[in-house]
């Protein structure tokens, strides 16, 4: 079948060793990200309205593992709220984060282009729309999660529907697909002015916040619906790793090194759509995390997949907790929308990210 | 997975291909073999198919008419992990999207060969492809940074990594100084000597004479002619197919090929060279 392999001759001039495909680096990240989550998490949940020291967050946590060990929350409704509304919502967060920061990792991935972003395909304006529709007519065939699991298929089907318009001979151009999601966004766009128009002041005023973004009020339940996706979307995206950095070399290229490149992007995209969809569907509309979160993890791990992208999962969790906890603790008494926070802070940062990566590496590193 | 191809077996069989592109026609019936311990040169003019050929060969393009067949069975019907462990193509163009290192580029030719007893030989395999191009200085460097030489040769040296029967090249020497243009058509001669079938699309004559065993000629999508240097490179057919009058003299036994410099008019005081504005 194959032919002689001249260079896996033995008589071959000793070579040096190659460089370890992992460096010490990589795992420093691993550990101090997942450090700081934890360390994290224990502060924001003791922070808010009523007020819980850390170490009785700590001694909460241990008892309800079961350990008698560390001091149980004073205040007579300490436990309450911490179980009922401070780890739900940290939960989401570090959920929804993890989520948007993978599914950026992937589009940009599939799209050999750093700019790429889960909203190019039309996830965020499909589930806007789908969830506007619910509000305006007020859809409650399944409660009070109708919108979320409108605003799920509305950003999946919305997905699809961009991939497959822009497919045509089988294949699908990267540049085709980019402008398909420009018109399919159009249209969802003037579908929900349409129903900010038809809707009365009150479903204004929920559309307007459900796209503004918030972890407000989330419950184990929710989060027990996000969870699942989130880590059949994570696993999924670790298992094409390998294929997306060949993918790399551009699509030709990457066929003729045996990546089957209409399948892998077509598999890619189901997983962004279902990653954010996910995650968009109770949190509403959180921008910039998927752009931004994979970009600075490029910078520091290197652009292999294998690694950017649980290292950008970890990094976007980290990443929302730490924007929820602002939201919900720089004004009293108010809750501010997450998703305005994020691009009031990643906006800037990714114009200082793109000015310092041209000075340096001349393009894109 | 059965695997076809006795050793007498044509490794790459091209039968009546016709390819068009965009309505128009690219390649018109050219029928071509490549046999396992041969390196062959395509040339021809700008526009004359070189490159959709190669593609028709890596199994980029399905042939409109005829077959291309790779070890008994037609390239379309391969699967693309399959085919990837037979064939490997050197791009004209050296792209990536993101800033990988050298030696992960190189790696990335080994993809193929992932989860199987191959996998063992990567290490290795990668140093030594790495060494024959001249790029093992180059490992930790961010491939985009690299020089067009140095993105030629360490694509060269992925390619080499993924380790194929049939291997292609789409102008492998364009971005290459002497030194390394020599490095990569030695590699390729050394390729086809170690039972590999090797095809290179080439523009330099004299460089296709020196390394090809078999120049096949391609002009306006036909193939005009397919022979040893010898047979194919004469005056006559380099003049008629290139529409340039050239000579071909023997140095020592290499044939050279030597275009014929045009004059240049003598400037004359009729009239200015643009046209006046009206």
């Amino acid at each position: 079948m194959t032919a002689t392999l001249p260079n896996a001759r033995t008589t071959s001039a000793p070579t040096g060793p190659l460089p370890p495909r992992r460096s010490g680096r990589v795992t420093t990240v691993f550990v101090i990200l997942a450090i700081v989550i934890a360390v994290l998490t224990v502060y924001a949940a003791g922070r808010g309205q009523l007020s819980v020291p850390a170490n009785e967050v700590w001694g909460s946590i241990m008892h309800r593992l079961g350990f008698d060990v560390g001091t149980m929350p004073t205040h007579p409704q300490g436990d309450n709220t911490l179980w009922k509304v401070r780890f739900p919502r940290i939960a989401m967060a570090l959920l929804v984060g993890a989520a948007l920061a993978a599914a950026g990792a992937l589009m940009q991935g599939i799209f050999g282009n750093p700019l790429a972003e889960p909203s190019v395909v039309g996830v965020s304006t499909g589930a806007a729309f789908a969830a506007a529709v619910v509000i305006v007519f007020q859809i409650q065939f399944a409660g009070s999660w109708t919108v979320a699991l409108f605003a799920f298929a509305g950003g999946l089907i919305t997905t699809l529907a961009v991939y497959f318009l822009s497919r045509s001979d089988g294949r699908t151009e990267v540049v085709t697909l980019v402008l398909t999601g420009i018109a399919v966004n159009a249209v969802c766009s003037a579908g929900l002015a349409m129903m900010i128009f038809l809707g009365d002041t009150a479903a204004r005023e929920q559309i307007i916040f459900w796209q503004l973004g918030s972890l407000n009020g989330t419950r184990w339940q929710s989060v027990g619906i996000v969870a699942p996706l989130v880590v059949v979307g994570l696993v999924g995206a670790m298992l094409m790793a390998r294929k997306l950095d060949v993918l790399a070399l551009g699509d030709r290229a990457a066929r003729h090194v045996g990546v089957d490149v209409e399948r892998l992007r077509l598999a890619a995209i189901v997983l962004v759509a279902l990653l954010t969809a996910a995650a968009v569907s109770f949190a509403g509309i959180i921008a910039f995390v998927g752009l931004v979160v994979p970009h600075l993890i490029r910078m520091i791990v290197g652009p292999g997949h294998r690694v950017l992208v649980p290292a950008s999962a970890l990094a976007g969790a980290l990443l929302l907790l730490g924007a929820d906890l602002i939201a919900r603790t720089a004004v009293e008494y108010a809750d501010l929308p997450i998703g305005m926070l994020t691009s009031l802070v990643g906006g800037p940062f990714f114009f200082w990210l793109l000015r310092r990566t041209r000075k340096t590496a001349g393009g894109w590193a | 997975m059965t695997t076809p191809s006795p050793s007498n077996q044509r490794t790459l069989t091209l039968t009546n291909v016709s390819a068009s592109l965009g309505g128009r026609l690219i390649l018109d019936d050219v029928s071509l073999q490549v046999s396992p311990g041969e390196l062959v040169a395509l040339v021809g003019p700008n526009g004359a198919g070189k490159t959709t050929l190669l593609s028709v060969m890596a199994g980029d393009i399905t042939p409109s008419h005829g077959t291309a067949v790779l070890d008994g069975v037609e390239l379309h019907r391969w699967r693309a992990a399959e085919l990837a462990r037979h064939r490997a193509v050197l791009p004209q163009e050296q792209r990536l999207a993101f800033g990988f290192s050298v030696v992960d580029v190189v790696r990335m030719g080994r993809s193929p060969w992932a989860r199987r007893p191959e996998e063992d030989l990567d290490d290795i395999i990668v140093a030594d492809s790495m060494q024959q191009t001249d790029v093992d200085g180059l490992a930790t460097r961010s491939f985009p940074t690299l020089s067009g030489g140095e993105k030629a040769r360490a694509s060269f040296a992925r390619v080499l990594a993924q380790q194929t029967s049939l291997v292609l090249l789409d102008e492998p020497t364009a971005a290459l100084d002497i030194r390394h243009s020599e490095q990569v058509l030695s590699q390729a001669r050394r390729l086809a000597a170690h039972g590999h079938a090797v095809v290179a699309v080439l523009h330099d004559l004299t460089v296709a004479a020196a390394h090809a065993d078999r120049i096949c000629v391609l002009a306006d999508g036909k193939l005009r002619a397919d022979g040893t240097p010898a047979e194919v490179l004469t005056p006559e057919l380099v003049a008629e197919v290139y529409g340039h009058p050239v000579d071909v003299i023997s140095h020592h036994g290499r044939l050279i090929v030597l275009p014929h410099i045009v004059p240049i008019d003598a400037p004359t005081n009729q009239e200015a060279p643009c046209a006046p504005a009206l």
